[in-house]
Order: C-alpha cells, then structure tokens, then sequence
C-alpha cells in the first residue's frame, strides 16, 4: 500500500491531466450554443415574450456582439461563477434547478451500483471457482442475455410483472407518492433524509419506489460485471503466481482471496468506472420510465420543447461527473496495484 | 479457392453450433431488413381505429397497437431502419478508428501516448449525453445519430486497433518487411491492419449489438426517429403508455426483437473471438 | 538398503486437447536419492516440465495421471486426495519455476509473500514468520533483505526473483526440491549465481533436487546423474561423465553432438553419419578472394551511440570494420546495446552520433524510414530471432522469400521469379513442396530455414543474425548453424552474429566484440579472446558458460587435488 503523500501526488497529477478534457467539454458546449438555431440571447431571457430592449441588454450582457473568443471567455467567466442561464420550463436559474434535482439522479444511481456490484462480482466469483457446473452456465447464460435486454425494456416489463400483475410495487412514478411529506432536506437522498428524521413510515415508502427503477439500472450493468469478474477471477486462478501458492501449500483461502481475487478485482475496479459512466447515461431512459424527477428527465423534458439552456448545463455536469469518477477509479486502482507509478 | 474458404468456414460452423445458429440469425435479420416491407401482411402504416390494443391472435401475431396497426408487420419493417443506423454508425467509427489507432499505435512515442490518454477519457463518456448534446445543436435528424453513435464509438477502434498494432510493432515479420524495402505507411496498411483485421471484424460484430440497444433507446426518448416511423425503440415508447394498464404485448414483441437482433451478433461475435484465438475463451 | 526418497513408475500423463487426447509421458520410469540432484534432459516436447508437474500435482486442468505412479518415500502419493497432499506441499515436496517474475504475486510485497509460505506449515507469530523470512533472504544472498522485505516483485531483477522464489521454496525445509527451467531467461552470469546458489543450499540442508532443463551442459555441471527424455520416454540415464563420452543412444548421442562446448567445431555438431553433406560443401568452397589492396572494408562502423529520451546511451562510441566473408560475433548480456547496434547497422532505426559506411559509401546519414529506397537495403539484410514471431502469419513460405525479391529485386511474378525462390529454398535445405504452407503449419526448424531463405533471396553482403537459434531445439540449432556457415562459404558473406551464446559464437565467428551497457569491452580473434581473455568482464562471462568437468579437470577430494 503506498503512502497517503504519494496517493494524493498521484491524485493531484491525474486532476491535472483530466482538466483538458473537462476545458474540452466546455468549449464544446460553448460551441453547441453558438450552433444551435435560434437566439441564444433568447435562452438567457426571462422568456419567449421578453420585449425587445430585454433581449438587447441579455445580449449585450452576454457580449454577443463582441468577437467569438472574447465571448469564449465571458462564458468561461459564468460558467465558473455558476451562471448557467435560465430554463424557460421551470423559470428558475439553471444551476438551481440541477441542484434541486440532482440527488434524485444520484441516490438512483449510486443505489443500483451497489446493487450492481453486490450481485455481480460474488456469481463472477463463485462461476470462476466452479467452472463447467450448474452455476457457471447459468452466470454465462445470464451475462449472455443480460447484455441483450435494453434497459427501457427490462423497466417496462418490471412495472408489468410487479405492479400490473402482483401488485407489489407501488405506481411507479416519482420517488414518493403523494400521501408522504418529504423529510427535512439534509443530503437530498430521501432514504438517507428519511432514516436521519427517524420517519420509518416514510423511509419505506421512498424505499418502495427506489426499488423497481434502482433493480432496473442494475440489471442493465450485472452483466458485464459479472461476465468481467468471472473472466478476471479465472485468469488470476490460472496464472503462474496461484500456481506457486499451490506448490508452496498456502491455505484454500488465502489462495483464492488473497491471491487469485486481490488481483482480479483490479480491472474489476476499471470496468466499475466504466459502468458507472455508462450508467450517467443510462439515467435518462430509467427517468423517463419512472418518471424520476432527475436532472436527466429535467434535461430530456426541455430538449424536446426546444428549452436549450438546461441541456448546456446537463451536459457540463455529467462531464464533470465523468471527470471526477475517472479520477477516483484511477486512484483508487493507482493504490490498489503497486505497479502503477505515481 | 473460394471452394476451399466455403469448405473450411462449414467445417468450423459445424464444430460450433452454437456460433452457426447466431450466423444464421444475422443472416435472418439482413433477409427480414432487406425484403421486410414487401413480406409484410399488413401495412405498417395504416391505421385502423376499430382494431385498436388487440392482443396477440392467429389475425396479428403480435396484437395491433393504440391506432389498430399490425405490430408484427411493424417489427419486421422497422428491421431495415435499426440495421441500417447500427450499420452505419460503426462502418464508419470502424474504418476511422482503424486508421487512426493503427498509425498512433505505429508511431509510438508522445503522439501515440496522448492520443491514448484523450481516447482513455472519451471511452465511456455517457452517448446519451452527447447525443442530446449534439440534437439540441444539429437539430432532431437520424443522421446526427449516425454520427453521434460513431463519435462515442470511435475511441473504441482507436484503443483496439493502436493496442494490436503496438503488439505487433517490433515483431520479427514486421521488421523483415522493412528490411524488404517497404516504407512505414505501406507496412501499417498493407501489413499490419490486415493481420489486425479480423480480431476488430469480431470487435465490429459485439459493436453491432451495442449500437442498435443505443438507436433504439435514443429513438425512445424522442431523439432521431419520430412517429410514424416504425422502428423498435419507438414502438416500445408508444407501448409504454398502456403497460399500466396491461397491454403488455406492445412493449414485449420490440423487446423481444431488440433482444434476439443483439443477442445473434453478440453471439456471432462471441463464436468468432472462440474461432479465431481460442486463448481468449472465458 | 535405505530406499529412495522419490520414485516414479511408469508413469503416463495425457492431455485432453482440442485435437482429442495426447500422450505428453509415456512410461517414465525414475528413482531419486536423498540429497542427490538429477538432471532431467530433454527437448520440447520431450514431456520433463510435465513430469515434474505431474509429481508435485501441479498439472493444468487438462491433464491427468492415466497410469502409473508415484512414491514419495515408499508412499504412494499419485491419487491421495488433493487436501493430503497440502501437507506435503512445501513441507516435503517444493518446486520453482521457469519466469520468476511471473511466479510471483506482483500486488504483494516479497517478504509477506515468504511469511505466507512459513505460516502455512509452522505455526509462529507474525514477527516470528517476519523474523524468519529475513533469515531465508540472507540464506539466498539478497543484498540489504531489510529492504528487500517489502518490494514487490517489478521491484526487483529475474535473478532475484528467481532468489525469493528459492527462498519460499525452502522456507519450510522439504526434502525434495523440482526446478523446471529456473534460469531460462536469465543472463549467463546470473544463472551462474542461481544455480551456485542451489546447489549450495541442496547441499547444505541434504535436500534432494530434480534440475529439469534443456541445456546439456547444465545439467551435466551440477547434476550428480542425468536423464535425458525424448518424447516422452526416458531414452539413457547415466552421470554426466559417461553421457558426454560414452552415449550409448542414438538421440542421447545427436543430442550431446548438437551442444556446443568450448572446444567443439561446426562439423562436430552433427553426428558421423550426417556430417558428409557439410564436410563435401567445405571442400567444395573456394577462398574468398582477396580484394585488391586500397578497397574500403566492407562495412566500416566509426563512434556510432545511440540515445534514447532520458538515461544514459543505449549504445556509445561502438567501431569496427568487417571485410567480406568475415564473420564477427557480438556477445553481450541483456541491456549490453548488442540489439540496437544490430539494428543501426542494419539501418532499421537511426544512430544518434556516428558514421556508417558500406563499402566506402555511408549510409548512416539515410535516415531509416528512407532506406527502403536505397540502393545499398538489399546488400544488407537480417535474420530474426523468433522463427515463431519472424514470418507474416498471412503469407505463405513462398510468399515470404518472393517478398523481398519483388520489392528489392523489382522481379515480376512469373518464371524468374519463382525459379529464383525455389533455388532458395533448396540451398537452406527446404523441401520445395513447403513453400506453399502457411507459417503455423512448418516446424521451427523449417520457420528458420524460411527466415534465412528470405534474407539470401537478394544476394546480400552482409547478413545480420539476431540471435537466430536462441528461441529452437539444439539438435535443429545444430543444422541451421551448419547451414549458415556454408551459405558465408559459398557466397563469401558477411556475417554479424549477434548472440549470448558464447560457445556458439566462438564456433561461427572469426572475430568477437564483448558488449557490456552500450560499451565494447574487449575485442579480437574468438578463439584467442575465449581462452585467454584479457578484461576481468569476459573472464567473468567464459567462466559461468556452464561446462561438463572434463576428465582432465582437477577435482577437489578431501581438500587434496588428484
């Protein structure tokens, strides 16, 4: 295990290597709203009836008429000052409403990951250690088709199986129904929100209707974590170091946790960075299924009646959760395998 | 000659059943995509409000929808759309990708390892995101699917393509062809990306897979094509409205479709990968 | 009659494969004496790593004991279930490896890899095993241990790798230790110090140990007795002395005439009967002609270095000259610069500094990407090391020898140009009907010979050889080598043999360069430098060629010299 000095010189330079691509991502964005028909003036106004010396001002605010890299850096300079205009939906500042809805998007989010990983990697195990039995087909079968089923599928078809015909899961939209108050807002995960009040009524109501979208986002990503784990856990067992434990009479247990999985969770911890990225995307169809009040939903509900200034900032902040995920992933793998120079 | 790869490909389906069988579902799909709309017993279009969220019966084999149309005849043509998007997108992301990776992976140095880095941070970025990114700026059209798909797959090729090429940079045979008197370009084409080509043609058939779930789910959301269009992804959006209700049969066939069309190229893939370099088997 | 600590009886191990079952040891039959170490010979495929593994239960899923068996100490232990076995595993039995980096677990430090290995079988506190692992460090002579406690194995060089690996090997005191392979891949003076080191802890602690190698002359330093394998069987068992001298079989006898020793010359690289083709060709060869007085040298190499980004030179003030016909040999250990200069002076990639001419014209200032184009690319070419890696899986053998001849020779297919390639094809000795095979269906051996086919294809000067039987068999080795040097006698070529292997290289070569970090160390006529070296560098390396002690050399009993 390297030192906590070194680990944060290593996070430090990766931060660093990753700004590129986040400055990337801004003037991309910046160029989307220069191509975008319409006037972005518009989009930064108070609405669609702004009069006219409105719009005038808005555009001079936004030195509109100024040279493209001057306004380049007027953007740089609101964007970093949190100014990300105006929705014409909600009414209210941009960086409000992505605030707002946020934690909607990473408590779903966060929770299928775990659930994602607490199903995955055990089958991926056990199949690896059990090879050509019942299990390992059944992993492989499943990873087969897991991979197969598109996620706004496996969503409707879960709202049919569960609340059409058992029963059991309660009207799937939202995260709350509309008997229950939500709690005093401290981290904005509801669940989490719920338990600090000590209001268990309420906990499991957010619980009920965490569940189905939540199982939906994870289906979508057991797959190819089980099938990586199960690929990675046999090559470490086949490989020439498990093969010296063996010779040397080391303990079943120390042999396959301490030896064969140690190494195969590492390009297990890649692939979760992978997966969580894919599931940023993800989101967006489990939202519109559900009807999660997320901040894809919030974006999707606005491109579609042509409300731009909200997609801006929906792309900048899942480029920046992009971003710091990677980050993490590569640190916390750059602590896990000593290979890795700082 | 042409009877001897013929002769050697049926011996290897015959040694992988399993491989065969995906074989001749793609080839299905082609046939269903190429002669979809004239087989077809009902027309996709036509509306018939009296038929209206009919389950599925010997008259529709998959129930009719909310405007009475046959969505068996509406699977089958919207086979062409779907193939066509994936075809498309990653024809393009492939032949680029490969160019590109194979000559990053040749030259080495500084050039190849930041084009490696950028390429790193670009793999996973969410296509969705930069799908609507690129709707809200380019306008609501399918080929700003196509070309959002192939960007967001691009980098994929990249990495595949500069990893085999790095591999093989200074083997023997590499070397022995410069010694022979060729150039640098005409070893990365002539040589090396022919000798890399059939483990990224296995690449391409898994792609395949992944870029019709994506066309289809970009079409659920509204993003690309529009009603009345019959594709998959939009069948399943319109069908949505009614599973509350238990019109399950709207959702379910789409999603059977997606699921065997993805399922015969992952497979496909899978098979070839196992023919190819059975090291690789998991 | 105190019986023997390991025996096997006719033992067979069978492989389930795609292409159905093969027989990997076909009845091998063995004993093996406390504290006495026996050398198991063989070539690829002779099925000795397979043996081994098949003893200590170390077998790939794919393979099983189909008959036979074997006893460890008059019991038998071939089919105890895998949990009885543990036991034995490290505390009676230990085996170490062919790659030592990868034989150990690169995510763990070295020290708590041995304290796993002490805490398997002993029962002690963690400082205790911690304390004890120190010891065992010291015991293989790793310098600074305590430092060396907590680095992981990219840490460290193969042969202390390979160390550690003896040191978890040894750490619970079994009686019989099995090396497969341990110092493949090591340089020379490191496997000198490995397997100094082995013997000397076999030794000392009366452990039994069984060398598994390909290298003859290996074997018969260190092992007390050798078994030499073929295919599977045990083909002669005997010590050293009367393996050398007196080999009763006909493989034993190819293969101790295929290895090269100090003193033995090319003919003798094959047997009697087979030396007459090669013994006919010298006879038949014509000296060079001298070239008339004032010529340039063929290849006249002044001050070339080589520097990559950072660190010091790959290479630096390298020089020599060759005439044609010659051959030089340039030997060195890994990291000696002898591949990179190899690789300038056959303009494959650029030289910092430095001059290279070739016959009076220089062609050091081509730059490499242009030289395609030069003239001078078909008078120098080269052959690869790894027959496996050196041929375009996508082309026939045909192909790869008409390559060259199309794009250097300008020869259209046709006629000419398939005459031209036959003719190749017969002088390395390839039987016509294989130029149509693709590379995974010909033998090594056959691989080299289309190798070799395809650099005389254009008639070079000056043939560069990379190592070009480092990677096959010894007995093919021996008839590549032959081939070689009657190609160098029929078209006086130039050869610029680049090895590590120094008997080989003092056969083939007329002069030697001794390499060491980018750096000529010492240079002159092979024979002379061998045997009476001058700089302390080379002594080092002559002296850790392993050699069968020959009957004239003196042999310490009980401290007197006989």
């Amino acid at each position: 295990m390297k030192s906590f000095g070194a680990t944060m010189m290593r996070a430090a330079r990766r931060f660093a290597s990753s700004l590129p691509a986040l400055f990337g991502v801004l003037v991309f964005t910046f160029l989307l709203m220069r191509v975008l028909p319409g006037d972005p003036a518009v989009f930064f106004a108070s609405g669609p009836n702004a009069g006219k010396e409105e719009i005038e001002v808005i555009r001079k605010q936004m030195g509109l008429d100024k040279p493209i890299p001057e306004q380049l850096v007027h953007y740089l300079y609101d964007v970093g000052r949190g100014n990300l205009g105006k929705s014409l939906m909600t009414g209210q500042s941009v960086t409000t409403d992505l605030r707002e809805r946020l934690p909607a998007s990473l408590e779903l989010t966060l929770t299928a990951l775990l659930i994602a990983l607490v199903s995955a990697v055990p089958l991926g195990v056990i199949a690896a250690l059990r090879p050509g039995s019942i299990i390992d087909h059944g992993v492989r079968l499943f990873c087969a088709l897991g991979v197969c089923v598109p996620t706004f599928v496996s969503g409707l078809l879960l709202i049919y199986v569960f609340y059409y015909l058992l029963g059991l899961a309660p009207d799937p939209t939202g995260r709350i129904d509309v008997f229950t108050s939500v709690p005093p807002s401290r981290t904005g995960f509801l669940t989490i929100d719920f338990l600090l009040a000590g209001d268990l009524d309420g906990w499991w109501v957010a619980f009920r209707q965490l569940i189905l979208p939540a199982v939906t986002m994870a289906l979508f990503v057991i797959a190819p974590l089980a099938r990586i784990t199960r690929a990675s856990m046999l090559v470490s067992l086949g490989s020439d170091f498990v093969r010296t434990a063996r010779s040397v009479g080391l303990s079943w247990w120390r042999i396959v946790v301490t030896y064969a999985l140690r190494n195969a969770i590492l390009p297990v911890i890649t692939i979760a960075g992978i997966v969580f990225s894919t599931m940023l995307g993800a989101n967006v169809l489990v939202e519109k299924v559900y009807s999660w009040p997320g901040v894809a939903s919030y974006a999707l509900d606005a491109l579609l009646s042509s409300d731009y200034a909200p997609v801006q900032g929906f792309v900048l902040l899942m480029a920046s959760i992009f971003v710091v995920v990677n980050l993490l992933v590569d640190v916390l793998y750059g602590i896990a395998d000593p290979r890795v120079s700082i | 000659m042409a009877s001897a790869t013929l002769r050697h490909t049926v011996w290897i389906l015959r040694g992988n059943p399993l491989t065969a069988v995906a074989a001749s579902g793609v080839l299905m799909l082609v046939l269903v995509a190429i002669f979809g709309p004239s087989i077809v017993p009902y027309d996709p279009i036509a509306s018939k409000v009296s038929e209206a969220l009919l389950p599925p019966s010997a008259a529709h084999l998959a129930g009719t929808d909310q405007l009475g149309r046959d969505t068996f005849s509406r699977l089958l043509v919207a086979t062409r759309l779907d193939l066509v998007i994936a075809v498309a997108a990653v024809g393009i992301s492939f032949v680029l990708g490969a160019i590109i990776g194979a000559f990053c992976g040749y030259a080495g140095g500084r050039l190849d390892r930041s084009v490696g880095r950028f390429v790193d941070v670009m793999m996973a970025f969410p296509l969705f995101v930069l799908a609507m990114a690129m709707v809200a700026a380019l306008g609501n059209r399918v080929e700003n699917i196509v070309i959002a798909t192939a960007i967001i797959n691009l980098p994929f090729y990249i990495r595949f393509a500069r990893a085999e090429v790095n591999v093989r940079r200074n083997v023997g045979w590499v070397e022995a062809a410069r010694a022979s008197g060729e150039s640098h370009t005409s070893v990365v084409l002539r040589f090396l990306l022919p000798n890399v080509l059939p483990a990224m043609a296995v690449q391409m058939s898994l792609n395949l897979g992944w870029a019709i779930l994506n066309a289809a789910g970009l079409s659920f959301i509204g993003l690309g094509v529009r009603p009345p269009t019959p594709e998959w992804g939009i069948m399943v959006a319109e069908g949505a409205r009614f599973i509350s209700t238990g019109k399950w049969w709207l959702v379910a066939f789409p999603g059977l479709a997606l699921m065997l069309a993805v399922l015969c190229f992952n497979l496909l893939g899978d098979g070839l990968r196992d023919i190819l370099d059975p090291r690789m088997r998991t | 009659m105190t019986e023997p600590l390991l025996r096997i009886e006719d033992l067979h191990v069978t492989f389930s494969t795609r292409q159905g079952l093969v027989e990997a040891v076909r009845g091998i039959t063995v004993s093996l004496e406390p504290g006495e170490m026996l050398g198991l010979v063989g070539e690829s495929g002779s099925g000795k790593s397979v043996t081994g593994f098949a003893t200590t239960r170390l077998l790939d899923p794919a393979g099983r004991v189909t008959r036979g068996r074997v006893l460890y100490r008059g019991q038998d232990i071939t089919r105890i279930p895998d949990s009885d076995f543990r036991a034995l595993h490290g505390a009676a039995m230990s085996m170490i490896f062919q790659n030592p980096r990868a034989a150990l677990n690169p995510i763990r430090s070295v020290g708590l890899q041995i304290v796993d290995a002490i805490l398997s079988h002993k029962r002690m506190s963690k400082q205790a095993a911690a304390d004890e692992a120190l010891k065992l460090l010291r015991a293989v002579q790793i310098r600074d241990p305590e430092k060396r406690m907590s680095a992981y194995p990219h840490e460290l060089s193969g042969g202390m790798c390979q160390r550690v690996m003896i040191a978890i090997a040894i750490s619970c005191n079994p009686m019989l230790l099995i090396a497969d392979e341990p110092t493949t891949g090591l340089d020379v003076t490191t496997q000198k110090v490995v397997m100094d080191l082995l013997a000397k802890i076999a030794a000392e602690r009366g452990m039994a140990t069984i060398l598994i190698t390909h290298d003859l002359g290996l074997a018969a330093q260190y092992c007390a007795r050798v078994v030499v394998m073929e295919k599977g069987r045990l083909v002669e068992e005997a010590p050293p002395e009367t393996l050398f001298h007196r080999p009763q079989h006909d493989y034993t006898k190819r293969l101790v005439a295929a290895s090269p020793t100090a003193s033995s010359r090319i003919e003798d690289l094959v047997t009697e009967e087979e030396r007459g083709q090669y013994l006919a060709a010298l006879a038949a060869s014509r000296p060079r002609p001298e070239p008339p007085p004032g010529t340039p040298p063929l290849l006249d190499v002044r001050n070339l270095a080589k520097r990559y980004d950072q660190g010091p030179p790959a290479v630096a003030n390298f020089s020599m000259t060759m005439k044609a016909g010659e051959s030089v040999g340039l030997v060195g250990e890994s990291g000696s610069g002898k591949t990179t200069t190899s690789r300038m002076i056959c303009r494959l990639i650029d030289a910092s500094e430095g001059e290279i001419l070739f016959d009076g014209e220089s062609i050091g200032q081509v730059p490499a990407r242009e030289f395609h184009r030069s003239p001078h690319r078909k008078d120098i070419q080269i052959v690869f090391q790894d027959p496996n890696e050196s041929l375009n899986p996508r082309f026939t053998a045909f192909d790869c020898v008409a390559h060259p001849l199309s794009r250097l020779s300008g020869m259209r297919p046709g006629d000419a140009l398939r005459q031209r390639v036959e003719e190749c094809a017969m002088r390395v000795g390839l039987p016509v009907e294989l130029l149509s095979r693709f590379p995974h269906q010909l033998s090594g051996g056959q691989k080299a010979r289309v190798g070799i086919a395809r650099a005389i294809a254009c008639r070079p000067r000056l043939l560069v050889l990379d190592e070009p039987t480092a990677a096959l068999d010894v007995s093919v080795q021996a008839v590549v080598l032959q081939l070689l040097d009657r190609l160098r006698r029929e078209d006086h070529l130039a050869l610029l043999f680049v090895s590590h292997d120094l008997n080989v290289v003092r056969m083939m070569c007329d002069r030697t360069i001794v390499l060491r970090n980018g750096g000529i160390v010492e240079a002159g006529e092979s024979r002379a430098l061998f045997d009476h070296p001058e700089s302390e560098y080379t002594r080092a390396l002559v002296d850790a060629v392993p050699h069968i002690r020959s009957a004239g050399t003196p042999r310490l009993i009980e401290g007197q010299l006989t």
